[in-house]
């Protein structure tokens, strides 16, 4: 057991593998090569077609304890992990590990293989029951939590290897081009899963919509796919994406978008070449929204707009407002369009998006991102993986990426949520270190980052509601009252991994 | 004042909260919480306060509380206190 440089208590080793302390956010440098992998041959007349996902996982040579991956641009409508899962354990292998860009609340079918020892762990954080189950201490299997450049970075570096990676593929041929744009499962974007046909051993492509040869435009090639199995679904279309994305009409979520967008434009980013990100909630659509409007007014014309992706940045990229979209997901119907037919939007990898491991990621070029939070402390840590009752329920994301990024990172958060108070003294979860969050903006009033003094006095001048965090969190509890912290076991049931690949803190067994 | 009939007051909308008042022989409290956890004793401390200040003495009082604020808490009970002792 050691501590961390933010005082959290890491355990020597976990799932057989040591850890390394979190320490601060850049000076961890990677050593050794890229992680390597089998040299192939198809000759002319070979096809790669196989009639099952069980002919295709047989010829894999998938065995027990190997890993396999999936992506996560499906969403809460994927249906392929559960169909995998459910055809190894009927071949009776053991003990798989499970390395997907991200698990959602649909895959909880998978929780009775679990149990049952067919699958082993996660390496990858999980969305819902199986987090929560195991933060219950009714399901054990070790989970450990990766942020989207994270994951790249320890697939790249080798500390994660794929054994088999099956990939969702919406538009496909029989010699493996695939492309996420078309088809009746189209969900945009395959960036994370570019990684997965780069890095792992074997890659299937499985598809609902074979199209004639080639598939284009081609967004993973034939060069790293080994066989192609067509399904009748890939997924619930209805579920790939949401439709939810809208500005939020909460008057405390517009106070809170206009304090945003205030100090946008306080901190000096907002000029030509400005690049932008946020988030598909309500309140961070609401920010775009105001920023849009202050590009329109001051004849502003940015560089990129990053990340999943929405129809409003395609809004903004048609109207000439940004020069490009950055999309390693699309997170709507209108950003699915979009990447089909703008040239300026562009596809790119997780590895792209936000590894910091490599000659440099696109979150390194980000003038601002908005993000949420579900706790933040007194010293700008950030909590998005456990929620209120210590549960962990949701899965890190780009938040520690573009956190680490952006030279202005901005939360936005209501500072009560069902009588829960935003700033605490000490965040369940740390997710995100202080140390890269710039701003903390509630209806309540704003919280500036001492590392932002000339904001801070900018902000001040302007009679923003400038308040030192930890008056903040006074003027907030006087209102809750005083929460009494949550108790945990020893028992650590996930890893949070920051993305360079130290341990910024664990989830521990809840005590009910 | 005695409770004399049933009645209810409140939403089960983030927030607020819903307060259940039955006639009983003796006082039985029963608080449920999205944050109990962390409130539990809060919320107990809130409603014992209300029910002592309408000297309240027996009854059966559930309470599915989604977070309200004690002001929240202490408006509901009092509103099912009257609809529940009111001729």
């Amino acid at each position: 057991m050691a501590l961390n440089s933010l005082g959290r208590e890491i355990p020597d080793s976990y799932a057989g593998k040591r850890l390394v302390p979190y320490r601060d956010a850049w000076s961890l440098r990677p050593e050794g090569a890229v992680a390597a992998r089998p040299v192939k041959r198809v000759n002319p007349g070979e096809g790669k077609r196989l009639s099952s996902l069980r002919e295709a996982i047989e010829a894999s040579g998938l065995a027990d304890g190997m890993t396999i991956a999936t992506h996560h641009s499906l969403r809460n409508g994927d249906f392929l992990l559960n169909r995998i899962v459910a055809e190894i354990a009927a071949m009776g292998l053991k003990g798989v590990w499970i390395a997907s860009s991200s698990v959602h609340p649909v895959h909880a079918e998978i929780i009775p293989h679990i149990k049952s020892g067919v699958i082993a762990g996660f390496q990858c954080g999980v969305n819902g029951l199986i987090g929560e189950l195991a933060s219950r201490g009714e399901l054990s299997c070790p989970i450990v939590v990766r942020t989207h450049g994270g994951r790249a970075r320890s697939i790249i570096e080798g500390s994660v290897k794929i054994d088999v990676a099956f990939i969702a593929a919406p538009c496909c041929d029989e010699y493996g081009n695939m492309n996420g744009y078309y088809g009746p499962s189209a969900c945009g974007s395959l960036g994370y899963a570019q990684i997965d046909a780069s890095y792992a051993s074997c890659v299937v492509a499985v598809t609902d919509n074979l199209v004639p040869f080639p598939a284009i435009p081609v967004g993973i090639p034939q060069t790293l796919v080994d066989y192609v199995v067509v399904v009748d679904r890939l997924g619930d279309p209805a579920k790939i994406v949401s439709t939810t994305t809208r500005v939020t009409t909460d008057p405390v979520g517009l106070q809170i978008a206009s304090y945003a967008s205030q100090v946008i434009e306080a901190s000096g980013l907002l000029q030509d070449g400005f690049s932008f990100q946020t988030g598909s909630g309500g309140i961070s659509l609401a920010v775009a929204e105001k920023v849009r409007n202050a590009m329109r007014k001051g004849f502003i014309k940015g560089s990129f707009g990053c990340g999943g992706i929405t129809g409003y940045f395609v809004e903004m990229l048609e109207e000439g407002l940004f020069s490009a979209l950055m999309d390693v997901q699309c997170f709507d119907q209108e950003a699915v369009r979009s990447i089909g037919v703008n040239r300026a939007h562009q596809e790119i990898s997780a590895d792209m998006y936000a590894n910091p491991f490599n000659a440099g990621s696109v979150v390194n070029r980000l003038d601002c991102v908005i993000l949420g939070a579900t706790e933040v402390d007194t010293a700008f840590n950030v909590n998005v993986n456990t929620e209120s009752n210590g549960y962990l329920l949701h899965n890190t994301g780009g938040h520690s990426d573009t956190a680490a990024g952006a030279k202005l990172s901005i939360i936005v958060a209501p500072s009560i949520r069902g009588r829960l108070p935003i700033v605490r003294d000490r965040v369940t979860t740390i997710t995100t270190p202080g140390d890269t969050i710039g701003v903390v903006v509630t209806e309540r009033g704003i919280a500036v980052n001492d590392k932002h003094a000339e904001l801070k006095e900018e902000l001040i001048r302007r009679k923003l509601p400038v308040k030192d965090i930890a008056d903040l969190q006074r003027e907030i509890c006087r209102v809750t009252g005083t929460p009494r912290p949550l108790e945990f076991a020893d028992e650590v049931v996930a890893v949070i991994e920051y993305r360079d690949g130290s341990i910024i803190d664990v989830v521990r067994r809840v005590k009910e | 004042m005695k409770i004399v009939k049933k009645a209810q007051a409140g939403t089960m909308q983030s927030s607020d909260l819903m307060v259940f008042l039955e006639p009983a022989e003796t006082l039985t409290v029963t608080i449920e919480s999205t944050v109990v956890k962390q409130f539990g004793a809060l919320i107990r401390a809130k409603v014992d306060e209300v029910l002592e200040k309408h000297g309240i003495e027996s009854g059966e009082v559930r309470i599915t509380d989604r977070g309200a604020l004690d002001y929240a808490i202490e408006a509901r009970l009092e509103t099912a206190i009257m609809r529940a002792t009111e001729g």
